[in-house]
């Protein structure tokens, strides 16, 4: 078990060490000179030269590498150029909405999507199944982002129940600032569980076919019994691979769903970002994200050494 | 393949789907000889009507008719779903084919590079792209289509490696015919069924995709019109005129209806497994 | 105890079943026989009443006196895994991967008895014991993947028969386990029948088995009964045309014109051997103990010398896992030896070019198991048989063709064959196409790895004479690999048994079979059930 693991984790950071390289060498391949394109045409060399200097742009890029790279292991992601503050404080800010959010929306979508689904394989071929079944089919064509307009429309502009967008903080108390997450955080997970639960539901109806089932069902057990103690457990397999892969969906959906809600999270600071050429925010953002897109698929790698016993061990 | 055609089309999914890909392709076709008006034609008399007689859709902000800005707009997430599914076939399919092939070392260290860029979704490789190059269509065709290798590799892959132990694999080797040729005669063919359905989604996945770059304004540029730039544009202007956001959004969700159920269908129809039952 | 009458099934609108009616007491073996598609397993399923979706049955099923045709789920489910129990085919995938062995015949007990977990594991603990699996080696909180399939099913075993059942139904219990493991299950199964005066329906394709197990004896035919009655009288008496074609084709042994081919008297004569492998040795790595310890190499192949000379056929027995279809790739020059080398016709096929092994493989061809999984699906019977003829590129279209029929007809079908699929043969003319594809190269030898064991008994006669007969016609050699060893006896001159990696024992077949000396050939021929020495037995106990 803990040789499963210890392999997992080297592979994580393996994953991540090849990741970083990738999104370090984006930079490097700025057409150009990083610190022109930074500062645009208007910029006098003197500030070209001072950017590059601050930059460590002189200095080789194996050196900049690993100076970036261990700077970003004790926390420090280097000077944004354009808001003159840490990126550290910048990034700790805002993810504290963007992660939240993102949880929040898996946390949803799981919640919905593995019932339904249940339920569906249960009552294969009624029509509460036909009917769930074609809810999903459309549910995964609806764009997130437009789902969320349409949120927007119907529940804030239309009837008024909940802010159009916007974020109060934290401090404005817990449920308050959780209940601006709400909205987007449906919008991000209906979508994703329509898809969950049709995985959820194949899934099941799969393992109903196994020769396993048959056992159980000679066995004495009821359907019902042989679907929740036999069937589901085997059925979640496939279903982690599906939630991890999805989370990784959710993080940068959050990245979308940020500009609708007009939520000072992650997504917003890098548009920004973007648009005023801010290459080192840009930089440490998206090595954020895709740091938590590998350690969640970590965990997702542990939650199978718990749902399947033949990879805790392999003695014969 | 008619006689493919006729067989499907008795399955409902493929049908339905068939048909309204159908439709959309054309719209998409006829853009490029007639549209109701021109898109790039603004008429601020007329703007952010509803939809009527003479616009059947309404107009935009700018008093352009978005029936029209739809089918033109079709087009470019046609182009740009489509490019992305042959750049993930293109180099997946051969990347998991030798990846089974061979086995060991590169098959461990091709899986853990597709590990590598799971990690990187669509609009993270497309942020990065945008703020190295800046933004444009191609952007969101190259990091959609990058994201589509792993999940071509990966799926053909699978199927490579369950297909080599089979008997008329081993009967091809003792043969003595190399595993290339064994891999383009035997084992490509026998997965084409899986790669055919995986296409249309990932074809799907890749419309909402570019929908999403296009809206956070990574993807196509103005004033090309494109379905998700529409919604960016709409998004100001959802209490007074919303079916300039319901429109185009309704555009996509059906588009991408359509290509699933003629994935589902496809499945049901190519299914080894239902076809062996009807023989 | 258990009475079927008239049973009658379809599943959808196809009939399965017609007028079944059987019976059986306490403490009797009952024996269904019969080929695939005689609706031997479906007339089990329904007693379960475990029939899949769109089923309908008419008829009577009564058990204990209580009629179960139409009784509801929740009746049926208190007599499931308590009063009537089943067992099934497959070990390896009828147990449930992610629960531990102890819960899952655990979970029955509790089910039924409404005892507390304790209470049952205890029950579990003590049902393991019986059926051979101490729990001091094998504790309850095993996962079945931790166990062999001969373990798995006697945890089936123990899991139906926890709650002493009045009737269990064995489903093909043994077919998917080597004959060592078939001989104990057997065994174990006919003393908990004793034991607990239990009645038991065997269900099986093997006249052998049922003539050595069972009191009465069902035969059925495409969903008939077509032969019944006490074991002894209706194997002995063999009044039905059909039973008699069943035992006659089990025990069938082709004709042999010719002398067999014996090693000794080649080597006497100075004839070369067509195939020699001197000292082959193939190594697997396994998987890593840890991170810093790579695993012991498993030696699959150890040390094997192995001669076949020209027109011989080579037999070659052993249980799975053994090592035989290892050395088969050897040969086939599919595999390359750790060590050791393999020479055909003089030519060392291990440091061979491209071009010789181009004329070795000509020379030697293969015929699978399987006669659904050795064809591409998707290509014609003329591209398939045609394939090794890729070993001769200057061969014309038509040559090619003329070649494929002539092949064809070698081994019984004709050219009409060559537009079909292979979809659309029976499992009995597939084989004869893989038989047809291997003889298209002229091969001096052909590989043949148990091509008979997926076949019904009555097509594996045939095959087995269509092999015999080419044997004669063309002068071939084969090297004939299968774990059953009447087959091998039936066909083959000399014989070699393998064991773990090793060849323990080797010689003329009769004499090996009649008088084995070595640990393993002594277990594989007493565990191999024999329809004529059963029927002795019997003679002798009546």
């Amino acid at each position: 078990m803990l040789a499963f693991f210890l392999r997992k984790l080297i592979w994580a950071i393996a994953t991540l060490a090849v990741a970083s390289v990738l999104v370090f060498a984006a930079l490097e391949i700025v057409p150009g000179d990083p610190a022109e394109v930074m500062l645009g045409i208007n910029a006098t060399d003197d500030a070209i030269a001072a950017l590059r200097e601050s930059l460590g742009l002189n200095k080789p890029v194996l050196e900049r590498y690993i100076s970036w790279l261990g700077g970003m292991l004790v926390g420090d992601f280097g000077q944004s150029y354009t808001y003159s503050v840490s990126v550290r404080e910048l990034v700790a800010d805002r993810i504290t909405i963007s992660l939240p959010l993102a949880l929040l929306s898996l946390l949803i979508s799981t919640l919905i999507a593995i019932p339904v689904g249940l339920y569906a394989a249960a009552k294969r071929g009624s029509l509460a199944d036909t009917g769930i079944m074609a809810l999903t089919q459309i549910g995964i064509a609806i764009p997130n982002f437009w789902f969320a307009l349409l949120l927007v429309y119907f529940l804030a502009i239309w009837l008024q129940l909940v802010p159009a967008g916007g974020f109060p903080g934290w401090d404005a108390g817990f449920w308050v600032a959780l209940k601006s997450l709400l909205l987007p955080s449906l919008s991000l997970a209906l979508p994703q569980a329509a898809i969950l639960s049709r995985v959820t539901r194949s899934a099941l109806l799969e393992t109903m076919g196994e020769d396993y089932i048959r056992t159980a069902r000679a066995k004495g057990l009821s359907r019902r019994a042989t679907l929740w103690h036999h069937a589901l457990r085997n059925a979640l397999i496939p279903v982690l691979t599906i939630l991890g892969l999805q989370f990784a969906y959710l993080l940068a959906g959050t990245i979308i769903i940020e500009n609708v809600f007009y939520l000072p999270g992650l997504g917003r600071l890098v548009f920004q970002a973007i648009s005023l050429r801010d290459l080192i925010v840009v930089e440490s953002v998206v090595m954020m994200l895709v740091a938590t897109i590998i350690i969640i698929n970590l965990v997702v790698d542990l939650a199978y050494l718990w749902v399947d016993p033949r990879l805790r061990n392999r003695s014969p | 393949m008619i006689n493919f055609l006729q067989t499907a089309l008795g399955n409902r999914s493929f049908a339905t789907g068939f048909i309204i890909t159908c439709i959309v392709v054309f719209m998409a076709a006829l853009s490029f000889i007639w549209t109701p008006y021109d898109v790039t034609d603004l008429d601020i008399a007329a703007k952010l009507k509803p939809p009527s007689a003479s616009h059947w859709l309404g107009t935009d902000h700018f008093g352009r008719d978005i029936f029209s800005m739809i089918m033109v707009g079709a087009r470019n997430s046609i182009a740009v779903a489509l490019v992305a599914v042959v750049i993930g076939v293109g180099f997946g399919v051969p990347l998991g084919c030798w990846a089974a092939a061979r086995g060991g070392l590169i098959d461990e260290g091709l899986m853990r590079g597709n590990d590598v860029i799971f990690a990187f979704p669509a609009l993270l490789s497309a942020v990065m792209i945008t703020a190295v190059f800046g933004p444009g269509a191609i952007n969101a065709i190259i990091a959609i289509g990058i994201f589509n290798i792993p999940v071509f590799a990966r799926l053909s892959r699978g199927a490579a490696l369950s297909l080599w132990p089979r008997d008329f694999i081993l009967a091809a080797r003792a043969a003595g015919k190399s595993k290339a040729r064994i891999t383009v005669e035997h084992i490509v063919p026998n997965m084409a069924n899986l790669l055919i359905v995986q296409s249309t989604i990932a074809f799907a996945l890749g419309i909402i995709q570019e929908a999403g770059l296009a809206y956070v304004g990574l993807g196509t540029q103005p004033p090309l019109p494109s379905w998700g730039k529409m919604l960016n544009e709409a998004q100001t202007m959802m209490s007074f005129a919303p079916h300039m956001a319901i429109v185009p959004g309704l555009a996509i969700v059906i588009t991408v209806l359509g290509l699933n159920l003629l994935g589902d269908g496809l499945r049901d129809v190519l299914d080894p497994r239902l076809t062996r039952k009807r023989d | 105890m258990l009475e079927i009458e008239d049973l009658s099934l379809q599943i959808g609108t196809t009939p399965i079943l017609d007028r079944v009616s059987l019976s059986v007491e306490p403490g009797q073996i009952l024996g269904i026989v019969g080929e695939s598609g005689s609706g031997k397993s479906l007339t089990a399923l329904s007693a379960m009443q475990l029939l899949p979706e769109g089923s309908s049955a008419s008829g009577s099923i009564r058990f204990d006196g209580r009629e179960l045709l139409n009784a509801d789920d929740v009746e049926m489910q208190a007599l499931r895994g308590d009063d009537l129990a089943m067992i099934f085919q497959e070990p390896m995938t009828a147990l449930n991967p992610v629960h531990s062995i102890g819960d899952q015949i655990a979970e029955g007990i509790t089910l039924h008895t409404g005892s507390d977990r304790g209470q049952a594991r205890q029950l579990a603990a003590d049902m393991m014991q019986r059926v051979g699996l101490p729990v001091d080696q094998f504790p309850l909180s095993r996962f079945p993947h931790e166990l062999s399939g001969g373990q798995r099913q006697r945890v089936m075993i123990a899991m139906a028969c926890a709650l002493r059942p009045k009737v269990l139904i064995a489903d093909e219990p043994t077919t998917a386990l080597d004959v060592t493991l078939q001989a104990q299950i057997l065994h174990l199964l006919r003393e908990l029948v004793e034991e607990n005066d239990m009645g038991l329906v065997l269900i099986s394709h093997d006249l052998a088995v049922v003539a050595e197990m069972t009191d009465e004896l069902v035969v059925m035919r495409d969903g008939i009964i077509v032969d019944r009655g006490p074991t002894g009288t209706v194997l002995r008496t063999i009044e039905h045309p059909y039973t008699a074609r069943l035992a006659k084709a089990s025990t069938h042994i082709p004709v042999r014109n010719k002398p067999p081919v014996l090693s000794e008297t080649s080597r006497q004569q100075g004839t070369a051997p067509l195939v020699s492998g001197r000292s082959l040795v193939r190594e697997y790595r396994t998987r890593r103990q840890s991170l810093f310890r790579a695993g012991k190499p498993f030696r699959a192949v150890n040390n094997v010398n192995i001669d076949i000379y020209p027109g011989q056929t080579m037999g070659l027995v052993g249980e799975s896992g053994c090592g035989k279809s290892t050395l088969a790739r050897l040969i086939l020059a599919l595999d390359v030896p750790t060590a050791g080398t393999i020479e055909f016709d003089g030519t060392n096929l291990t440091a061979a070019s491209e071009e010789q092994l181009q004329i070795a493989r000509k020379n030697i061809q293969v015929v699978f198991q399987d006669p659904f999984a050795s064809f591409n699906p998707r290509h014609k019977v003329e591209r398939l048989v045609a394939e090794p003829l890729f070993l001769e590129p200057d061969i014309t279209p038509e040559q090619k063709r003329d070649r494929v029929v002539g092949s064809l007809e070698e081994v019984g079908l004709s050219a009409s064959a060559l537009e079909k699929y292979p979809h659309q043969f029976s499992g009995g003319q597939r084989q004869r196409l893989a038989i047809a594809r291997a003889l298209i190269t002229r091969p001096a030898l052909i590989v043949a790895d148990e091509p008979v064991s997926a076949l019904d008994v009555s097509i594996r006669a045939q095959v087995l004479d269509l092999l015999a007969e080419l044997r004669e016609r063309l002068g071939l050699a084969y090297l004939f690999i299968s774990h059953d060893l009447s087959v091998v006896r039936a066909l083959c001159d000399e014989v070699m048994v393998m064991e773990a990696g090793e060849i323990v024992e080797r010689g003329i077949v009769s004499e090996i079979f009649d008088n084995p000396r070595s640990e393993a050939a002594i277990q594989l021929v007493n565990a191999t059930p024999d329809l004529a020495r059963a029927l002795e037995n019997r003679q002798t106990e009546n």
